[in-house]
């Protein structure tokens, strides 16, 4: 089981968890993923919107490099946004010698579209991968209720991505229901969460977030379950401000962990909240995991702690009024970011888009 | 107020441009028979000036201008979502995708934010051939004016790894950086042959 | 060397508008063997006709060419004008240049050079046509009829009543159809049951009529007047000559299925009757679920029934009948749309039901006494949303025709609701209103009075959420997103063609359209009958349509079945295929291709290079043969040709196309 892999521009930076839980699940099923040569953003929809050909030649000159440097490996990515650029590269690639060679003129090197590209979630859903998942699992999820959320990228168009089902998906439901959590029904699994516009335009990008949260709180989810690092980021980053904004409306705050499904598969196969990235989420996100992997409260699985939430993030903090979802453990006492991190990151951190856009902004 | 709608108006540029927008996105206007289907399941469309049906409609009455000039296709976020149930199988998505484009090519900008953040991001790729989210947040607030947003995310965002001194970039940056040129070059090339005459139809 | 005379036609402006009349006739009569030529304002009128017969006197003509509109449309028309004179009425050729020439173009040149060569064309093959000669068939006066629904029942009472025998088959235990499981009928509101049970009770027994329930066409041969029908009355279990219908088995039965009838939302026991009215008024065991007959456990119906008519050893009887006509009466389906529509849950949620299922909710006898209640937990919905064109005029989920009936049964319904939910809200999302009948419009017009809201629009979502169905949609005519939080959806859903059509109409030679409803002759001049001589269509089979219109081909079919039964014996075709016997080498490719079955094999003996040879040839059947030519192209060693179509004709027009 070996892949041409396709990390994607988050895969080391906000979908940082995708990629630590991805690598210990894969770790642990035998999967082999060899990162194709020199590969490039995928364009996503900031390509889209500004030039066809943008939108084609990024993800296809990807691909023909994996096609030059791993012939006979298909593609695996963990992003759902870069699922949907390099499928669409190569579905129009397919479509005939002339869409093929439009493309092979813009990036200036072959590129045939033999090899066929799959998400993650595809590859880990895959009925022999997923016995072998279920054979690497120790403690399971106990009936955690999770709202699995596909969103678009994966989905639609349903002629190019060929996924399933784009109303109803399964996949995801079914790892999760493999891993001993209770799939639950929801109405909003393939809505979209606004990904592309939450930076450009927030205000009216949270409402997206909002309703499906609001829906999988109705229907009684504990966890949702994702499969884009683009929409988990959306959504762990903004329900703090969200709840924020509900509260001063009067409304009740929601209370719901977003996790990868590869770091909820690889909790259930007993990795800890490190391994997996867990920790780094900004809605708390790992007590209610480490609930879920036990058999009684009292004995956590998970043996080393992570980084406690934000003050800012964490509902006790906001103790008006009660959490949406159902009952978890009172959310841990705001702290300060422990001593995982280097003292001097976050200082650095925040100088380093400052000094870049600052020499951007001189180059043009 | 509501104004009345000359539709004989429409010159035989509107309808050329009409035309090419068809062309592009691959659809035909005359498929689309208004039953709202799209924009009954929009996400984004408490945002727009027009629900895409009635861009859809605009373009159908030839009335290009106005077409070019609404909001919706800035605000669209691409979910697909209306293309994905229409019954006529009309791309929506992708009529937007094009009205968008020209209306760029034309040097309208609508949406500013929305522009910007686009154009921040593909100047990211040019220049490093992968995308550091943190310049893309940091200099869209710059040349936004909105300094002060997502900044607290930023230290956050450190702690967790997610960003760092280190920016992501290609090997090849040559490569990427002449790829996304000729791209930009060739939409360039559509919008003054526009000008200068009709809408052309892209490639 | 023969004498034609090549006579074209202005047809007003409809040809000579594009077409350069007087040049095609100046063209004309340079061709080989051309006599004369002259034109004609309407040649199809009465001195048009005269001029013609004239011409033939005076030029000694033995063949004509004309020139005017389709053969479809007038070719019989100068037929019989040439039984009236020397000529026989095969030796015509008719050069379509109106449909396929002046209707088509815009340039008067490119008309007038397109209708010389097609009157070239139709000159080079009239040189080669010989005179055709119908033979008689003789006509079995019994008819049968293909499904028991108001359409099929209509029919064959029809039938019956001018004095005819008809055999009626139902696929289901009782005549009815869909249209005894309807609550009240549109527009008058007059109920179904009430006017429906009648006809069945009248078809149950009529003299003139054999009804066989449980039953289907296995087989059909033969030809108009003459086909041999082998049908399959699948095992009752129940010996109806026996049973007296009092109902005991089916009180004590202990199984209990879902029922069709009541579209799922009720149950029946495994031993039924579907509803209490059936016809036939007994009961037949459903072999998939009783105990009995599935594990060899109960019998209670057996040791209980006091005439003992149970026979769990019943089976299949196969019987075989000649009929002189068939009407086909096999009605329609509802679209699967769980299969369809995920977004609008897929079947996912039970209070998301077809329109049909609302039928039998609000109807009295059905499975709540005609009380409307939600199927998950039976209580009354407060507000109800009616969404139509589910299926219908979606080409990419569904089909691209709109059913017909659904904008008046979708008023039906929000009359019917607001009427037993006084309190209740209902809101229709319609892309159009389409009510074209008497009453229809104003009936529509009255639902909005009851209070019924029409919301302009197609519903994007339906999804639940807090006990509620939240239709997603948008009032086109405001352009604003508009949600309903709806107890109850009801989907108009889409009229498709029944399972039996496509197998059937194979068997039939009946052909489909692109939507796989049975094809009419002619979709406004032969509405009910088939390209297939002696077979007819009633009601849905042919495409969706309410009741009205239904009831009224059904009678039109009947009609057409005794106009053929009024005469004795039948002229056939005269352009029907034949086989050469020196060239056919029995390779059967015409066999398999023929549509009709009107071609068999047989075995012949004969002198073949001075020695007797014994091998197989094709032998048509002129009574099946529609010449329809599909065999004459099949056939490789070139044996088969159609009369009036043969290879050389063909060839030779190609020839003067070409060469000339």
């Amino acid at each position: 089981m070996k892949y041409a892999y396709f990390p994607g521009c988050s895969a080391n930076s906000t979908g940082i968890s995708f990629t630590l839980s991805a690598d210990y699940v894969g770790g642990r099923i035998g999967l082999e993923l060899e990162e194709i040569p020199d590969w490039c953003c995928c364009g996503t929809s900031a390509a889209l919107v500004t030039s066809a050909d943008l939108s084609l030649a990024l993800p296809a000159r990807s691909l023909a490099l994996a096609e030059q440097h791993l012939p006979g490996l298909d593609v695996a990515t963990p992003c759902a946004g870069c699922f949907a650029s390099l499928k669409g590269a190569q579905h129009y690639v397919r479509r005939g010698t002339e869409q093929r060679a439009h493309v092979e003129q813009l990036i200036e090197m072959p590129y045939a579209a033999t090899a066929e590209v799959y998400s993650f979630l595809e590859v880990m859903a895959q009925p022999e991968v997923s016995e072998q998942i279920a054979s690497q699992l120790t403690t399971g999820l106990n009936g955690l209720k999770v709202a699995s959320y596909y969103g678009c990228a994966l989905v639609r168009p349903a002629d190019v991505t060929q996924f399933e089902d784009p109303e109803n998906p399964q996949s995801m439901d079914r790892l999760m229901e493999l891993a001993g959590a209770e799939a639950i029904s929801w109405a909003y699994k393939t809505e979209c969460c606004g990904a592309s516009h939450q930076i450009s335009e927030p205000k009216g990008a949270r409402l997206l977030v909002e309703r499906i949260f609001a829906d999988a709180a109705a229907n009684g989810a504990e966890a949702i379950a994702c499969a884009c690092p683009l929409c988990l980021l959306n959504l762990d980053l903004r329900e703090a401000e969200i709840n924020a904004t509900r509260q001063a409306r009067g409304e009740q705050p929601f209370d719901i962990p977003i996790y990868y499904f590869t770091e909820l598969l690889g909790a259930a196969m007993g990795g800890s909240a490190k391994q997996l990235g867990i920790d780094r989420h900004f809605w708390p996100a790992e007590a209610l995991v480490q609930r879920a992997v036990s058999p009684s409260p009292a004995e956590p699985v998970l043996d080393d702690a992570g980084l406690k939430p934000d003050s800012a993030d964490a509902p006790a903090a906001a103790p008006t009024a009660a959490p949406m979802a159902a009952p978890m453990a009172t959310p841990e006492q705001p702290a300060e970011p422990a001593a995982e991190a280097p003292a001097a990151a976050p200082a650095e951190a925040a100088a380093t888009p400052a000094t870049a856009v600052a020499k951007e902004v001189a180059d043009e | 107020m509501v104004q009345i709608l000359d539709l004989s108006a429409a010159t035989q540029a509107d309808l050329g441009s009409v035309a090419a927008i068809a062309k592009s996105a691959g659809v035909d206007f005359d498929d689309c028979y208004q039953c709202g289907k799209c924009s009954a399941g929009c996400p984004m469309a408490h945002e727009m000036d027009f629900l895409p049906r009635q861009v859809i409609r605009l373009l159908q009455l030839g009335q290009y201008q106005e077409a070019l000039g609404a909001h919706t296709p800035w605000v669209c976020a691409n979910c697909m979502v209306c293309s994905a149930r229409c019954p006529q199988g009309v791309d929506i998505a992708a009529i937007m995708l094009s009205l968008r484009r020209a209306a760029k090519r034309a040097g309208l900008r609508p949406e500013k934010e929305t522009d910007i953040f686009d154009d921040i991001f593909v100047g990211n790729i040019r220049r490093f051939g992968k995308s550091n989210e943190a310049v893309l947040a940091g200099m869209f607030n710059l040349k936004s004016g909105h300094l002060m947003q997502d900044v607290l995310n930023a230290p956050k965002m450190a702690v967790r790894g997610m960003i760092g001194p280190k920016l992501h970039s290609v090997h090849d940056k040559d490569a990427v950086r002449q790829l996304v040129d000729k791209c930009l070059a060739a939409e360039k090339a559509k919008g003054q042959a526009a000008q200068s005459g009709g809408e052309v139809s892209p490639s | 060397m023969s004498r034609i005379g090549v006579f074209i036609c202005h047809c007003g402006s409809n040809i000579a508008g594009t077409v350069d009349v007087a040049r095609v006739v100046e063209a004309a009569r340079s061709f080989p063997n051309v006599v004369v030529a002259d034109d004609n304002k309407y040649t199809c009128s009465d001195p048009g006709q005269q001029s013609i017969k004239e011409a033939i006197v005076e030029y000694n003509l033995d063949r004509i060419v004309i020139a005017s509109c389709s053969p479809r449309m007038h070719e019989l028309t100068f037929r019989k004008m040439l039984k009236d004179t020397s000529i026989n009425p095969y030796m015509l050729e008719i050069a379509n240049i109106r449909e396929q020439c002046s209707w088509v173009h815009k340039d008067i040149e490119a008309g007038t050079v397109k209708a010389i060569d097609l009157v070239k064309m139709a000159t080079a093959k009239v040189d080669k046509d010989t005179p055709l000669f119908t033979t008689t068939i003789p006509i079995n006066k019994r008819a049968l009829v293909i499904g028991g629904g108001i359409a099929g029942m209509q029919a064959a009472l029809d039938i019956a009543d001018a004095g005819y025998p008809v055999t009626i088959v139902e696929a289901e235990p009782s005549l009815g159809g869909k249209m005894v499981m309807l609550d009240k009928t549109f527009p008058t509101m007059d109920c179904s049951a009430c006017i429906c049970t009648p006809k069945m009770a009248d078809v149950g027994s009529h003299p003139n009529i054999t009804v066989k329930t449980l039953s289907e066409v296995e087989q059909v041969s033969g030809y108009v007047g003459n086909f041999e029908v082998t049908i399959r009355e699948k095992a009752k279990y129940v010996d109806y000559a026996t049973c007296t219908g009092c109902g005991l088995c089916e009180t004590k039965c202990p199984t209990k299925v879902a029922s069709e009838f009541d579209q799922g939302l009720g149950q029946r026991k495994a031993i039924y009757k579907p509803f209490a009215q059936a016809v036939p008024s007994k009961p037949t065991i459903d072999a998939a679920h009783c105990r009995k007959l599935t594990s060899d456990k109960c019998g209670v119906c057996e040791k209980l029934c006091p005439t003992k008519a149970i026979n769990f050893a019943d089976e299949d009887k196969l019987t075989t009948e000649t009929y002189g006509a068939i009407v086909v009466a096999i009605g329609y389906k509802l679209i699967d749309w769980g299969a369809l529509y995920g977004e609008y849950g897929g079947g996912r949620y039970s209070d998301v039901i077809s329109g049909l299922q609302f039928e039998r909710l609000v109807n009295a006898s059905g499975p709540t006494e005609g009380h409307i209640t939600r199927p998950s937990d039976g209580t009354e919905p407060k507000t109800v949303a009616i969404i139509k064109c589910v299926g219908s005029r979606d080409p990419e989920k569904g089909r691209s025709y709109c059913s017909r009936a659904c904008c008046m049964y979708g008023a039906k319904h929000a009359h019917q609701y607001l009427d037993k939910v006084p309190d209740g809200r209902c809101y229709v999302f319609y892309m159009d209103v389409r009510t074209p009948g008497k009453g229809y419009d104003e009936f529509y017009m009255n639902t909005q009075h009851d209070g019924a809201v029409y919301l302009r629009g197609r519903v994007s979502k339906i999804f639940e959420q807090g006990g509620k169905l939240i239709c997603k949609g948008e009032d086109t005519l405001i352009g604003k997103q508009v949600e309903v939080a709806a107890d109850m959806v009801v989907l108009e859903t889409a009229m498709v063609p029944a399972d039996a059509a496509d197998r059937l109409g194979s068997m039939l030679g009946v052909t489909r359209d692109k939507d796989l409803w049975l094809s009419e002759a002619h979709p406004k001049l032969r509405p009910v009958e088939t390209n297939s001589g002696g077979i007819y269509l009633a009601g849905t089979c042919q495409g969706p349509k309410d009741i009205p219109d239904s009831v009224a081909q059904a009678s039109a079919a009947a009609m057409k079945v005794a106009i053929l039964f009024s005469k004795d014996e039948l002229e056939s075709n005269a352009m029907i295929a034949g086989s050469d016997a020196s060239l056919c080498n029995g390779c059967g490719a015409c066999v398999n291709i023929c549509p009709y079955s009107a071609i068999t094999l047989e075995e012949v003996t004969r002198r073949e290079n001075s020695r007797m040879v014994t091998r197989q040839v094709s032998r048509v059947n002129p009574g099946l043969c529609q010449g329809c030519g599909a065999c004459t192209v099949a056939c490789k060693p070139g044996a088969m040709d159609l009369k009036g179509f043969s290879d050389e004709q063909i060839m030779k027009e190609v020839e003067a196309l070409c060469q000339w």
